[in-house]
């Protein structure tokens, strides 16, 4: 018998002679009493997620959709990055019209290197960890904002790139729309696709291994800066 | 009301003197008390070692002798949690489905002590007087198998001349547990140092408890550092009345385990 | 070597992993509560952690509700888990994944090793794992000639230190910064020797000693905190980001699992990704959750191995009463209450899985009879239960497994043990109101013992009370014939039938001293008790 008839086999043994099993999982999860949906609107739901990320030792940004390109170059060079990788498809407007002192990346194809201020602008094509250990840093858009948890989620998708992107540099500039950001932890799952890659990022890399004590930047990048991005009324 | 006292084993046969405060608080009270004579134990030791089997005739017992009263008080919360808890659950292990039904109807019934008074009674002041300084130990059956909450300490607020401190960590385990005071006696004795230190950093002159095994514990640490402090079950404290509360020159030496029954104090204090 | 059964399923194997100890509990307790320097390190540790468990629970209204849902998906879970995990395998290889199944921990090292000699390479970075500590993971690499890299911090510090875990989150949390620092100085070989005690230095000096691993690892192995039946899904939840190191650069992923740590869907994770953070660190949520489905095409790992392990779960699975203990997330938050785990620390408890649900976990999953102290390491205070974020009844599966211990050593032996016979013997007695009250007036015995009012030494076993602790002296009199001679006087008392009620109920606040209570009140003459002090 195969490892796997057998322990299947084992299951139902264990299992059996108990007519269907008992308990049931609650079929429909805003029946089951937990908060499925926040009641906070938009600017309150972005306040809490600017606190919580900030509680969790991630810098903060609020700018508005037009002044982004201007708010990216601010913390580019407040950070004092050099060579920044940036995932294919990430759109920051202003960028892809090459102009004084900035030209873009666009979409176009990989390895492609633009300036912004004097900061290298590379795209990721195929990286090797070795050259993504050279980079300042990476810029990233994000799937979904959790706002009760400070989290940011990515998914490999447009502007975010694959995994490794957000983990070797050291900076991790990620640029979060309004409309991506939800109070719960059970309203960010509904929208996450579970096929793709996921990355939960809540604050930097930390550890708390010795004597409970919390040290920020072990392993992942040290500094998670994340520029929140909504029209102000 | 009528109601029927289960002094449990261990008060009974050590600690008489929480039974009788019982009585008598809840006779000042204008209750009836009545002491169902056939009654033994509730089996708490025998489920909490192991021993379900030799379980199953006491819950029985228990069933036999207090199911046909109104209501049961038990001056002890872990006493009271075995009963409402495990009865039940013994019975079933062992098949007896309409003993466990039988057993949870008196488990229904049965009342730790701050319960019946709060709960059933509605009486939060007793109209008792203790002119000591008494910090209080939840104990941990009380605490989380009962939910007790602060309804003992709701009780103690309002007796008159108490000087009331809080206890530091309230509600981490004196460290007796049982036959793990035996079984595991090292760590147990390591819980009921810190226990005891915790106790010691009030000042208080007496600590308190709804459980006379917990006390047994502390008190019997703190007698054999011989530091003074006492412990009084929670039962004696609400009995103490202003004609019958202990005298502060007849507070019992630390050489003597039980505290006085207030009608031996009297004599004291007329002595 | 051989496993006991139970209920005919096998248990996990006997020596291989990491699930049974050397010694019983009491002993190997003995053994840490000497060490002053360990209790300091773990009174500071699970204090701090409990502050923060408690303040970020506090900010959720609806935890008692999560809690509720937690347990019910978890109980759902296993009351189908063959479905579930036929599910979990059909996604997987659809999505590029190959899954394994391992009967116990010796097929699971098996699996694990081979499937590493096939990549060719000798080395293997790992995330911290529980699973594949209990199966003496490895051990087993090593003697394949493999050397298995642990990087998450606390995992490389007790690797560095030829040391065990001693906590499921905070493996070294036995160990203080000074004790750290000593080791990396004396292990690591690439280290500063200028290196400080400070925890931030000692993170840094962590971190340049793995990245070099990371950045040229082609095998990672990992745990599971989750897997996903209907999507195919795994997760890991981590802090360091180690984990997503070697969840994400290596070529060759291979993640062993228990069977148990199926979640039937996606919405499950809802639930979980609060339960588990808030309880288990004390945070809203952890630094970095891994998810996976599969294999991504360009994007991580490009051959990815599931290897699903029972090794000793089905039999804890057969025990109606005692499989909840089968719903546990690894949060430790019932450690971080136990004031029994907070004194004597992991190692005590022998097996990987230390504290109040290790004490449930281990012998279930090794049969009572391999851990028979373990369901003994508890004063049954209660704190585990009111912390667990999925409700396991840890109290009352530490007196399952008790009762299980007990009817099996009842079972086996020929003679019943003194403490069998003692407690025979007290149902016997206690069963009876006047063998009772009979074994009441021998046991005034006792009051020879303490002249002073009080008892300084018992005979074996209660000698282990008397030792830091004084018993109470047997009163003159018990309630009983306290209650007798007030109510039956004259008539020599009854010992069966209800006692008339007191006769002398009185309006709240009436004076309390009544006729009968002037006197000894039936004290025998001279048992006054003044007459107890020297």
């Amino acid at each position: 018998m195969t490892a796997r008839d057998e322990v299947l086999g084992r299951i139902r043994t264990a299992l059996g002679g108990e007519p269907g099993g008992g308990a049931h999982p609650p079929a429909d999860p805003s029946s089951a009493g937990y908060r499925t949906h926040g009641e906070l609107d938009q600017a309150a739901l972005l306040d809490l997620l600017a606190g919580r990320l900030i509680d969790y030792r991630s810098q903060v940004r609020r700018t508005e959709p037009d002044k982004l390109l201007d708010t990216v170059r601010a913390a580019l060079a407040e950070r004092g990055a050099r060579r920044v990788v940036l995932p294919p498809g990430l759109d920051l407007p202003g960028l892809s019209q090459p102009g004084p002192g900035q030209s873009g990346p666009g979409q176009s194809g990989p390895g492609q290197v633009g300036t912004l201020d004097g900061v290298e602008l590379i795209t990721d094509g195929g990286l090797s960890a070795g050259d993504l250990d050279q980079m300042d840093g990476v810029i990233t858009r994000a799937a979904v904002a959790i706002a009760e948890t400070g989290t940011i989620v990515l998914d490999a998708g447009p502007g975010q790139g694959r995994r490794a992107l957000t983990l070797i540099p050291d900076y991790h500039l990620c640029l979060i729309e309004a409309g991506q950001v939800v109070a719960l932890v059970p309203e960010g799952v509904a929208r996450l696709r579970p096929d793709r890659p996921l990355t939960w990022i809540s604050g930097p890399s930390a550890t708390s291994d010795i004597e409970l004590e919390r040290v920020e930047g072990v392993h992942g990048p040290r500094t998670l800066e994340v520029i929140l991005i909504s029209t102000i009324d | 009301m009528r109601i029927a006292l289960f002094v449990t084993c261990l008060a009974d046969t050590l600690f008489p003197d929480a039974g009788r405060a019982t009585v008598r608080l809840l006779e000042r009270l204008g209750h009836q008390v009545e002491f169902p004579a056939a009654q033994t134990c509730c089996g708490q030791m025998h489920v909490n070692t192991g021993y379900l089997r030799d379980a199953l005739p006491l819950v029985r017992h228990y069933v036999e002798v207090f199911e046909s009263c109104e209501a049961i008080v038990v001056p002890s919360g872990s006493c009271t949690g075995s009963i409402r808890h495990q009865h039940a659950m013994v019975a079933r292990r062992y098949g007896d489905e309409a003993l466990a039904r039988r057993a949870e109807a008196a488990a229904a019934r049965t009342y730790e002590l701050s319960q019946l008074l709060v709960d059933v009674l509605g009486v939060e002041d007793v109209g008792a007087y203790y002119p000591h300084r008494v910090t209080y130990h939840p104990t941990c059956h009380s605490l989380r198998l009962l939910r007790v909450g602060d309804r003992p300490l709701r009780l103690l607020r309002n007796v008159t001349g108490i000087d009331l401190v809080e206890l530091p960590d309230a509600d981490t385990c004196c460290g007796f547990g049982g036959t793990f005071a035996v079984k595991n006696a090292d760590t147990s004795t390591a819980m009921l140092a810190d226990k005891m230190r915790s106790v010691l950093d009030t000042r208080a002159e007496v600590c308190t408890a709804g459980d006379s095994s917990c006390l047994m514990h502390i008190g019997g640490g703190l007698s054999r550092l011989q530091t003074g402090t006492r412990t009084v079950h929670l039962a004696e404290i609400l009995a103490s009345v202003p004609q019958t509360s202990v005298p502060r020159t007849a507070v019992r030496q630390p050489s003597e385990p039980h505290p006085p029954e207030p009608h031996a104090a009297d004599q004291a204090g007329a002595r | 070597m051989s496993a006991p059964t139970f209920l005919g399923l096998p248990t996990a194997p006997r020596g291989v992993g990491h699930l049974r100890g050397d010694d019983p509990f009491p002993v190997a307790a003995r053994r840490a509560l000497a060490d002053s320097q360990l209790r300091r390190n773990l009174g500071k540790a699970t204090r701090t952690i409990r502050a923060k468990r408690a303040a970020v629970v506090g900010e959720l209204p609806d935890w008692e509700a999560l809690r509720d849902a937690g347990q019910a998906i978890k109980a759902g879970a296993l009351a189908h888990l063959d479905r579930y995990l036929e599910q979990l395998e059909e996604q997987v290889t659809a999505r590029g994944g190959v899954v394994h199944w391992a009967r116990d921990a010796n097929e699971a090292n098996e699996i694990v090793t081979s499937l590493v000699r096939g990549t060719g390479a000798t080395e293997a970075v790992k995330v911290k794992s529980i699973v594949t500590d209990e199966i003496g993971l490895n051990d087993a690499l090593a003697a394949a000639g493999i050397t298995a890299h642990e990087t998450d911090l606390a995992e490389l510090i007790v690797q560095l230190g030829h040391d065990r875990p001693s906590h499921i989150l905070v493996p070294a949390i036995h160990r203080n910064r000074a004790e750290i620092r000593d080791i990396f100085l004396r292990e690591m070989g690439d280290v500063d020797p200028g290196l400080t005690d400070s925890p931030s230095a000692l993170a840094e000096a962590a971190r340049l000693h793995l990245r070099r691993q990371f950045l040229s690892a082609k095998v990672g192995i990992s745990g599971a905190n989750f897997a996903i039946a209907e999507t195919g899904t795994l997760c890991v939840v981590e802090s360091e980001g180690n984990g997503r190191m070697c969840l994400t650069l290596p070529d060759t992923l291979i993640t062993v699992m228990g069977i148990e740590k199926i979640l039937p869907t996606w919405a499950d994770l809802g639930v979980f990704m609060q339960l588990l953070p808030r309880s288990s660190t004390g945070e809203r949520m952890n630094p970095y959750t891994s998810m996976w489905t599969g294999v991504t095409p360009g994007d991580g790992p490009q051959q990815f191995h599931l290897v699903l392990l029972d090794n000793g779960r089905t039999a804890a699975l057969a025990d109606s009463e005692g499989r909840q203990a089968l719903h546990c997330i690894r949060c430790s938050a019932c450690l971080n209450v136990c004031p029994v785990y907070e004194r004597v620390g992991g190692h005590a408890y022998g097996s990987v899985y230390p504290g109040p649900i290790g004490a449930v976990l281990s012998p279930m999953l090794t049969g009572v009879e391999d851990n028979a102290s373990l369901p003994y390491a508890s004063s049954l205070c209660g704190a585990c239960f009111d912390a667990c974020p999925v409700k396991i009844d840890i109290p009352s599966l530490l007196v399952h497994l008790r009762a299980r211990h007990v009817d099996e050593v009842a079972q086996t032996r020929r003679v019943p043990s003194p403490e069998a016979v003692t407690m025979a013997a007290a149902s016997w007695v206690m069963a009876s109101p006047a063998r009772f009250e009979a074994a009441q007036r021998a046991g005034r015995a006792g009051r020879l013992l303490g002249r002073s009012g009080r008892i300084r030494r018992l005979p074996p076993p209660l000698s282990a009370w008397t030792s830091a602790r004084d018993a109470p002296r047997p009163p003159a009199q018990t309630f009983r014939e306290w209650w007798k001679a007030e109510h039956f006087a004259g008539e020599g008392g009854r010992a069966g039938g209800v006692s008339p009620p007191s006769q002398r109920s009185r309006g709240p606040g009436a004076p309390g001293v009544v006729p009968r209570e002037s006197g000894a009140g039936g004290r025998p003459p001279g048992e006054a008790e003044h007459g107890d002090t020297p």
